[in-house]
Parts: C-alpha cells; structure tokens; sequence
C-alpha cells in the first residue's frame, strides 16, 4: 500500500505544481460565474413574465429551472470528460517516452502499484473537480432560486463514473499508445458515443428501431452517453419523464444494467491498463 | 547458476520485431567487479542492461542478478541504476526528488534525513537542493541521478552512459565515485562507447557488436599484455637482426627505427641486453602497451568493409 500512496501523492503533486489543477479550478470558477449571471437573469425574465400571465405557476417555474440546470450540467459533463482524459492522457506514455518511468519501475514495488498509485492520484483530482463544478453549478441554482433537483446525488455519482470511465479509459490508452494516439481513441470514442446518443434518441423519437439500436449498440462500444441520458432521466422533473420528451434525454433510457456495464467497463480497462503495462518493454 | 555472482546470464536474446537487439548474451560479474559494456551506439548496450533490470523481457535465455531472477523484487531493493538520457520529473526539487525515490525503497525518515544531505555532498549539488530539477543543466541531472542510483547502497551499480555529455568535471566526478564504490566492494555495471571511460575505471571489459559480444578480457591483459617497443639504434647487423626474431614479432626496419611486438614486458631486459651484446648502439627503447582504443578498432571494425576508423566517430577524442 505505501508504495501506491507515494505514487498517488506525486501524481496529486504533478498536477499542483504543473498548475494544471489551478487552472481547471480558475477556468471553472469563471464557468461557475457566467453559468450563474445567465441563470439570474433568465430567472428574472421568467418571474417578470410569470408576473404577466396569470397562468404561470410554481410547477412550470421549476420546469424551467430544470431545463437550466441540465443544460449547465450537460456542459459540465462534457467538461469533466475532457478533463478527466486530458488530465491523464500521458501520464503512462509520456513517463515511457520520456524515461522517468525507468528510475520509478526500477524501484522496489510492482508496475501495477504505478498504475493503481496514479489513477487513485487522479480520481482524487477529478473527484474535487467534480465536487466543483456538479457542486457549484447545483449551489448556483439553489442559491439564486431555491430549487434543488431530484435525485442529486445519483445523479453527481453518474457523472463521476463517467468521470472514471474516462479516466481509465485514457490509463488503458497510455498503457500501449503514444499520448497522441490514445487522444485521438479518447475523443474519438467520446464521438462515436456521443452521435449514437443523439441516434437513438431520434430514432426513438421517430420510432425507428434500427436507429434505436444503432445507438444501443454505440452505448456498448463506450457507454459514457448513456449514463449521460441516465443521469438527466433521474434528475429531470417527473412532468418531462411523464411527456417523455426532453431536449437531453429520450423516451428510451439506459437501464440500471447499462450502469453496472459502465461500472464493469471501467474496471475491465483499469485491470487492461495494469496488465498491458506489465507486459511492456519500457 | 551461481548465486554467488553479482550478474549472470546465459543465452539472453532479445529480438524485437524488426531487428534483434541483443544475442545468446552470457555472462558472469563476480561480486565487487567492475565490468565495462563496451561497443558502438546501437549495439545493444542498452537493451542488455534493460534485461537485467527486468525493464524489457528477454525472447530467450535466463539471468540472475544477485542470485534472483531478473528484475526481482527483493533484488531490486539492493541495486541502483543510472539510466541512459536520464529524464526525471523536473517539476521536483533536487531533494524532493531524492525524498520521492528514498520513499519508494521505504526508508525510514530519520534515516533518509540524513542520507539525501549526505548524498547530496557526494554530488556536489548541496547547495541546489532545493532548486527545481528543470533548471539544472545536463551535468547537475547526471549528478542527481547519480545520488538516486545511490540511495539504498546498492550493492550492484547499473550505469548506462554515465558520462555521455558530461563535461570535463563531471566526467571526473563520476570516475571519483566509481572509484569510492569499488573501494566499498560494490559491483558495477557500466554500459559505455567511451574507451578512456572503460580504460580508467574498469576491471574487466566485455566488447558488443551488433547484439553479441565479440571480445571479453580482463584490462590487466589489456595493458599488461603484448607491447609494441619502438627503438631507435645504429650499427644494427643483419645477423642480430636475424636473432631477434627469437623474442619479436613483426619486426620492422626503417633507417635507424626499429618497431616490432613483445607478448610480455619480461623480455624487454632480454632484448636490451642481446642488441648490447651485439655491438648495436642503442639510443632509445620505448615500449607502448598496445592501446585500448587499437583492439576496440581491431575489434569492432573486424568484418566491416569499409575502414575501421569509422567507428571512431564513437570514440572519444
């Protein structure tokens, strides 16, 4: 175990003096700012109006207040994506190409414990950066408007495991490619996934199976947009899940199995990433 | 095999999918030996010491090093290694960096409070530990190497290029701390294409050529061995020319300058006295061990066809 934590506070370290946590934390600061300034002042409009039609009620205002927040954490989402595959991109590659893992791996603990040591490193980083951003951009909300919605905490924990599926993704990537190459399977995964969502999304809205299915299937290849479509199911208001249409969601959503697959997924990567790197000529 | 040996190999082959790097490599390192890798960049120095690293796994053959199996890890809590284009992570003090690497052999602080100082002494960078390693120039990051290598007293030494780019200094740095290793009875493996480096430091050297080795010999054989004598003399008779084949070989005359090859200094005294005896006058006797740097040529140029001074692009000038 210790050599893991040693291994887990340089890569903390890294990302310290490599400022490459501050930066995310500024940038996400401003985020936060300009997230919350739209949110404040498109509440202001809907009360102002809401003042004007007598027919407006409570329930649509939170309606609205629900489709605000999920478009913020639909960016977020996608920023935590980018991070967490860019953050670890070339930790193992770049350590290969450059040779500091010579001095490391020479040293008495096993290359799993590198492995392991750096994505615990890692999930701690984005973990806070999680806390941050999801944090922040649900605190923004509930701060100018009251309103908190449902299922929050799942839906923090959906958004963290496609935190980690990333994450390993990118250490599993390392274990064999060069930096760039495992960046363009990253964002290239990302895309794949990310157009089959938006398939089985039309395709169930037209009902369309073969669309549907398309887009099961691409959920399969790499299920980060389905547990993205999980996430908005659970945290959007029960009257959009009643009328089963939504901007970010669509009428055919992930099951609970897709989640554990996601689960597996990223462990299955992880233990690839381990055993790959320990086959490896360094 | 031997477990009383510091290194030993036999048949370790690496081949890898477009070139074979290293072939049926045996070897036997006893303990407190220096052992010199001597051979052209490109001949598979590297690769041989990433093998017994446990780095880079062998396609064929076996090693031990410190009677375990290659990179063991129980053995690797006894070694130390300077790798090749060092690279560490530079976002780290010279002492945090020692710190990082004397955690992961799990030294107890109060020892390693006192061992980084100590070491930073030995390579003369006490005064820069805490300075970023980013901005310590070629022969500062050998140095700082040099003490990881050092951390736990290792009691075998892999050295991979030590002093390649290194200027004057740090050359001699390192061959004063190879020598306070071989006083502490350390092994050492040094991987170098610098003869004058194998020459001074080594006692025993292994040349490679294109992944196997060609050569092994012992520098004592090297430089106590065969001797060229260079004399200068008059009135040499064709008869005492003649009788001087019983001990020369390769006997050349030119004017009054005589070249010719002794298997051993002992019989320099003989040769001198049977010229006096035979009336030649004698001005000067210069014998010459045959260099290094002329079997390296002889060596490594065997079987190229173009002229063997090419490798000494290799050599240092």
């Amino acid at each position: 175990m210790h050599s893991i934590f040693v291994i887990t506070k340089l890569t903390i370290r890294e990302a310290s003096r490599r400022k490459i946590l501050w930066a995310a934390l500024i940038l996400g600061l401003l985020f936060l700012i300009i997230y919350g300034l739209g949110f404040h002042f498109a509440r202001l409009d809907l009360e102002k109006s809401m003042q004007l039609r007598s027919g407006m009620n409570i329930v649509l205002m939170h309606e609205m207040y629900n489709f605000l927040l999920l478009a913020g954490l639909y960016t977020v989402n996608f920023m935590i994506i980018a991070m967490s595959a860019l953050v670890s991109i070339d930790t193992l590659s770049g350590e290969i190409t450059s040779g500091t893992i010579q001095s490391l791996v020479t040293k008495p603990l096993q290359r799993w414990q590198i492995v392991i040591g750096k994505w615990l490193g890692f999930c701690f980083i984005l973990t806070l950066y999680l806390l941050f951003m999801v944090g922040g951009t649900m605190g923004v909300v509930y701060a100018t408007s009251g309103y908190i919605a449902p299922h929050s905490i799942q839906g923090l924990a959906l958004l963290w495991l496609n935190g980690m599926l990333f994450l390993s993704l990118s250490l599993w990537g390392g274990s064999f490619l060069s930096t760039l190459t495992n960046g363009v399977v990253a964002f290239g995964l990302f895309g794949v996934t990310f157009v089959g969502g938006w398939m089985e999304q039309i395709g169930s809205f037209l009902e369309n199976p073969v669309a549907v299915n398309i887009g099961i299937l691409s959920s399969l290849i790499f299920p980060c947009e389905a547990v993205w479509r999980r996430t908005v199911y659970l945290m959007q208001s029960p009257l959009v899940t009643r009328l089963g249409v939504s901007f970010f969601s669509s009428s055919s959503v992930p099951s609970r199995l897709m989640i554990l697959y996601a689960v597996i997924y990223a462990g299955i990567l992880l233990i690839g990433a381990v055993r790959r790197f320990n086959r490896r000529d360094l | 095999m031997d477990p009383s040996l510091a290194i030993e190999t036999s048949g370790l082959s690496k081949h890898f999918s477009d070139n074979i790097a290293v072939v049926d490599l045996s070897l036997r390192v006893e303990r407190g030996e220096i052992f010199g890798f001597l051979g052209p960049n490109g001949a598979g120095k590297t690769t041989a010491m990433k093998m017994l690293l446990g780095l880079i796994s062998p396609t064929a053959g076996e090693g031990r090093v410190l009677g375990a199996p290659l990179g063991d890890l129980e053995a690797r809590r006894r070694i130390g290694f300077l790798p090749e284009h060092f690279r560490f992570h530079e976002w780290l003090t010279a002492e945090e960096f020692l710190t990082l690497h004397a955690n992961l052999y799990h030294m107890e602080q109060e020892y390693l409070s006192q061992r980084i100082p100590e070491l930073l002494e030995l390579v003369g960078l006490t005064a820069h530990a805490h300075r970023k390693l980013r901005t310590f120039s070629k022969g500062m990051l050998q140095r700082i190497g040099f003490a990881q290598a050092l951390l736990n007293d290792p009691e075998v030494v892999f050295l991979d290029e030590p002093t390649s780019g290194l200027d004057p200094m740090g050359r001699r740095l390192v061959r004063d701390i190879t020598r306070d290793l071989r006083a502490k009875g350390t092994t050492i493996f040094l991987n170098s294409h610098f003869l004058s480096e194998v020459e001074v430091t080594c006692d025993r050297v292994a040349f490679i050529k294109e992944g196997a080795i060609v050569h092994t010999a012992t520098l004592d054989s090297l430089t106590n061995g065969e001797l060229h004598v260079a004399v200068r003399a008059r009135n040499l008779t064709p008869e005492a020319r003649q009788g001087l084949t019983h001990w020369c070989r390769n006997l050349q005359v030119e004017g009054d300058q005589l070249t010719f090859q002794l298997d051993s200094e002992d019989q320099l005294p003989l040769v001198n006295r049977y010229l006096a005896e035979q009336g030649v006058d004698l001005y000067t006797v210069q014998p010459k061990f045959i260099a290094l740097e002329d079997l390296f040529l002889k060596i490594i140029g065997e079987g190229e066809s173009s002229d063997p001074r090419e490798v000494s692009g290799n050599l240092e000038t």
